[in-house]
């Protein structure tokens, strides 16, 4: 193993200085080495987008189906049957246990599959490169196995879903012992099994991807790339990366000892347990164990699903407002900010464990903490559109929408993260609207965003316009209209994970809010389809893409519009300037590419 | 006929592709670029935006006034009082955050459109609107940190009430049970593994402190005005107990015991006569009434909040909050665990 890393990093390194001779090479690639296990970071990218479309699409036909059961619980669906076979559907209704594998699946599926796989896995792969001017990644192969682990996991998670007991069951943070033993949920045979086996490959893939980007960002920059002439995508995936090394092997340490616990008779999470009509020998461990190494990757997650998606926008915000990011400096600064708090938060999950009180005081402070930098961020957004000359692509709109959802679903987060309101909002559906607006939909519309605004990059096409801007507003106008009408019943009180919110007389009467979720999360399906039909239209069909669509400052696009080996057919380019200058005073254009020299009296941007 | 369908969708798929090709030949001819935004879609989306955040807020403030009186009645514990007003207090200031922040942001979004003839302000930073908006949210902040803290301290301090009423409630998939001390004030120590049929919260026979504990399922009873005490256990996994008309909240965690206390102040027959509880209450007798189903009164309840399995969404307890006297008097009449383990 370790010879082939040392080998491919050789490689790496003799692309950076001979282009030609890898000219070279590319006519002996079988179409197997081309497109399937391709060492190339472009067909890497697409390959993690492609999979994580498919993943998505997956997620979203599971939450249609749960929102029906919310919504009209007992109906009679057919397709439901159809779909989902005699045991989990008999006549059309939702077994509870199915309902439980539904949201576990959904959220797995959704955090790790799209959110941080597809997000990091499609944009790391395709940009970094790119933006920093360099061949490829540092290790192509690594980054091919990065790739194929993730495909693994991705076959072992959905394979799970047609074992005879169904697949994970215990909610997609799998706390023990509900997810450790069999006889309490049926989701916990071989469906948890599997479910921990794909995350241990998914964590292996996870950890060959960010060393590669961290190791590639830091050594492979172009001439004259400074780090304070970085795109805010860099740096956005560079402290992503960085997160993702150091808490992923944390998770795959939970995931471990829970499949010791599960397997081998060891009582990591275990003690004083009777079930299945007998008592258990293991003593002496402690659930709430896992819950802190769980959350010690659980929270630094929610930042690497949102980071690069607010890299993502802060470059498509600058380009399209055709002004300069405002606050490079605290752009940067509060993400770094954001990315260490990220480790010192993750007992806000678990205050009601019984935990210290003071413990969780120390938390509630760290995570409160958090709110500045996000703060900076979201204002620095705002001020970047204040007097620009705003360019409306289904980016830009995407990009929008982020900032909107969140603000909406951040200011939320202060409640959330006062322990004492916690008290009473705790696992109501007060958080899932909170984190499915501030990280579900501020995550997908970063990547919505960077699908647009990069599809040409990738597919060397362009999407359809129009069917963007309806894509757009339907996913908008849809997206909150799930969520948003969610914190008034989590101010109610209702429980989330409830298989029906009405089936005690207490709650019935919410029944018309969870009919008015399910209508919006039906409409905002419709607008996925529309998405699907221009993405893969567009792959075969767009209109031919142009070198620079958006008239954007940065590397990529002076690459030429052809997948080329090596990215630039001659010299890398050298850059001289930060990455934007949008609408600069003493230019003919709007816009100033990294590649143009610095005036006599010019100055740098990134420089202030 | 499925032959027929077939035939209808494969027809249906040439015709769109020749649609679609006839598309592309005159995309291609005419050699416009259609991904070019122009004034006109700016001028579309940029108003788009400013429509939205005209709907969005008033669907905020419709929802508002169509739903305050489903969430949470007054509290019905006393450091319940606590938390709503600092919940009320957050409430206010992210409402407004969220009005001026999302303000800006789609009014910006409007007012900036693009057009040909104009260019952007080239505009890097700006030092006193940057230490402005990370002061004041600093500050705000602060103020949340210091009050959150001072609450939580007092709620969770351990010796508020000398003399408290202890009673612990033992959760199991998917139901729960209610244990008071007895007589002696005492509970004895437990045994998982003498959990039976005739001893269902594994108590220990030998300790003689768990003859006169009580043990109750269905519903259970608390005297107003009076500290209360809970400790909490699980038998298989993590439940937790949520009763959100008190405002409290704590997991059950297996192999632990864990604790919240609190006093309780309105009776469940005063609460049933508060006029939000009516409300509520009206609306799902009226909904009930349309399925042929019986009106209920209100109930307090203690609910399952941690995912535990199929019947997680069902797994619940009455708790009827009622004077002293009455309180003894249904307490007189309960079993104790000896009189359960000798049956």
């Amino acid at each position: 193993m370790e010879h082939h890393t040392h080998a491919a990093v050789i490689e790496g390194h003799n692309l950076h200085d001979h282009a030609h001779a890898h000219d070279h090479h590319e006519h002996h690639q079988t179409f197997v080495q081309k497109y399937v296990f391709s060492m190339d970071h472009k067909v890497i990218s697409r390959q993690f987008l492609i999979t994580a479309v498919v993943m998505a699409v997956l997620a979203m036909v599971m939450s249609i189906i749960f929102r029906l059961q919310l919504a009209w619980p007992g109906e009679k669906f057919a397709f439901i049957e159809t779909l989902m076979g005699k045991k989990w559907g008999k006549d059309g209704i939702l077994d509870p246990n199915a309902y439980l594998a539904l949201i576990t699946i959904h959220g797995t599926i959704m955090v790790f599959f799209v959110l941080t796989g597809g997000l990091s896995g499609t944009f790391a792969n395709l940009l970094i490169p790119y933006q920093i001017g360099a061949r490829d990644m540092a290790s192509g192969f690594l980054n091919m196995l990065s790739y194929w682990f993730f495909f693994a996991s991705s076959i072992v998670m959905v394979s799970s879903l047609f074992i005879e007991d169904g697949p994970a069951s215990a909610g997609w943070t799998i706390y023990p012992p509900l997810s450790a033993l069999p006889e309490a949920i049926p989701g916990s045979k071989l469906g948890m099994t599997m479910w921990l086996i794909s995350m241990a490959l998914f964590v292996v893939s996870s950890l060959l991807g960010g060393l590669n980007y961290i190791i590639t960002i830091i050594n492979l920059r172009t001439k004259g790339m400074k780090m304070t002439r970085l795109p805010l995508t860099m740096w956005a995936l560079l402290i992503t990366a960085i997160l993702g090394v150091l808490s992923f092997p944390v998770l795959f340490s939970a995931v471990l000892l829970l499949i010791f616990d599960r397997s081998m008779g060891t009582s990591f999470y275990l003690s004083d347990i009777y079930i299945g009509g007998r008592p258990m020998e293991q003593v002496g461990g402690s659930p709430i164990l896992f819950e802190h190494l769980f959350w010690f990757l659980g929270h630094p997650e929610v930042y690497i699903v949102l980071l690069p998606a607010l890299g993502i926008t802060s470059e498509i915000i600058a380009t399209n407002s055709r002004k300069p990011i405002f606050g490079y400096r605290a752009m940067i600064g509060s993400m770094l900010a954001i990315g260490f708090l990220s480790f010192i938060v993750w007992g806000h999950h678990m205050f009601m464990t019984g935990m210290n009180p003071f413990l969780g005081s120390v938390f509630v402070f760290t995570t409160l903490l958090i709110a500045i930098p996000s703060a900076v961020k979201a204002f620095n957004y705002i001020t970047t559109l204040w007097k620009g000359n705003i360019q409306y692509t289904p980016a830009m709109l995407f990009s929008i929408g982020l900032v909107s959802s969140f603000i909406t679903g951040g200011v939320t987060g202060i409640i959330l993260a006062d322990s004492t309101l916690d008290i009473t909002i705790h696992d109501t559906y007060f958080v899932v609207a909170h984190f499915h607006i501030v990280m579900g939909l501020s995550a997908i519309f970063g990547m919505f965003a960077g699908v647009y605004h990069w599809f040409p990059k990738m597919f060397l096409r362009m999407m359809n316009k129009k069917l963007g801007y309806l894509h757009f507003w339907v996913t908008f106008i849809g997206a909150y209209g799930v969520f948003f009408p969610q914190h008034f019943l989590g101010m109610a009180g209702v429980p989330r994970r409830y298989y029906t919110n009405s089936n005690f007389p207490l709650f019935d009467n919410q029944i018309d809010i969870n009919e008015f979720c399910t209508y919006m999360a039906i409409f905002a399906a419709f607008g996925q389809t529309i998405f699907l039909i221009n993405f893969f239209y567009s792959i075969f069909r767009g209109e031919k893409a142009p070198q620079n669509p958006w008239n954007s400052n940065t590397l990529e696009w002076t690459s030429p519009m052809a997948h080329v080996h090596g990215n630039w057919p001659g010299a890398l380019p050298e850059v001289h300037r930060w990455p934007y200058d949008y609408s600069k005073p003493g230019h003919e254009h709007d816009f100033v590419p990294q590649t143009v020299p610095l005036g006599p009296d010019e100055h740098d941007g990134g420089e202030h | 006929m499925t032959l027929l369908y077939i035939l209808a969708f494969v027809l249906l798929c040439i015709a769109l592709n020749q649609l679609f090709r006839v598309f592309e030949l005159s995309r291609d001819l005419r050699g416009e670029q259609l991904y070019k935004t122009h004034d006109s879609d700016n001028r579309f989306n940029g108003r788009g935006m400013l429509l939205f955040m005209f709907a969005f807020f008033a669907f905020f403030l419709w929802q508002i006034d169509s739903y305050y009186y489903r969430i949470l009645p007054k509290s019905a514990s006393e450091h319940g009082y606590k938390i709503d007003a600092l919940l009320n207090a957050n409430y206010a200031l992210v409402v407004l955050v969220f009005f001026v922040v999302n303000g800006f942001l789609f009014f910006f979004a409007w007012k900036y459109h693009g057009t040909k003839d104009r260019k952007a302000e080239y505009i890097l930073h700006n030092n006193k609107l940057e230490m402005l908006w990370t002061t004041v949210p600093a500050i705000a902040l602060a103020f949340i940190i210091i009050f959150g803290l001072k609450y939580w301290n007092e709620i969770m301090k351990r010796n508020n009430d000398p003399n408290p009423l202890k009673i612990e409630l033992y959760a199991k998939q998917f139901d729960w049970t209610a244990r008071y001390a007895g007589k002696d004030d005492q509970f004895g120590i437990d045994d998982y593994m003498q959990i039976n049929g005739g001893n269902p919260v594994g108590l220990d026979t030998n300790d003689i402190r768990c003859n006169d504990d009580i043990l109750v399922k269905n519903e259970f009873h608390l005297p107003v005005n009076k500290e209360i005490v809970f400790s909490f256990r699980s038998r298989d996994i993590i439940h937790s107990a949520f009763m959100p008309h008190f405002r409290a909240q704590m997991n059950c965690v297996p192999g632990q015991i864990t604790s919240f206390r609190f006093k309780p102040v309105i009776t469940t027959a005063e609460m049933r006569k508060d006029p939000h509880v009516q409300r509520n209450i009206n609306e799902i007798n009226a909904i009930r009434a349309k399925k042929g189903e019986d009106p209920i009164e209100f109930d307090y309840l203690v609910l399952c909040n941690k995912i535990c399995g199929a019947s997680h969404y069902n797994m619940q307890m009455k708790i009827v909050v009622e004077s002293e006297a009455d309180y003894n008097a249904w307490l007189a009449k309960q079993k104790t665990f000896k009189a359960i383990a000798q049956k």
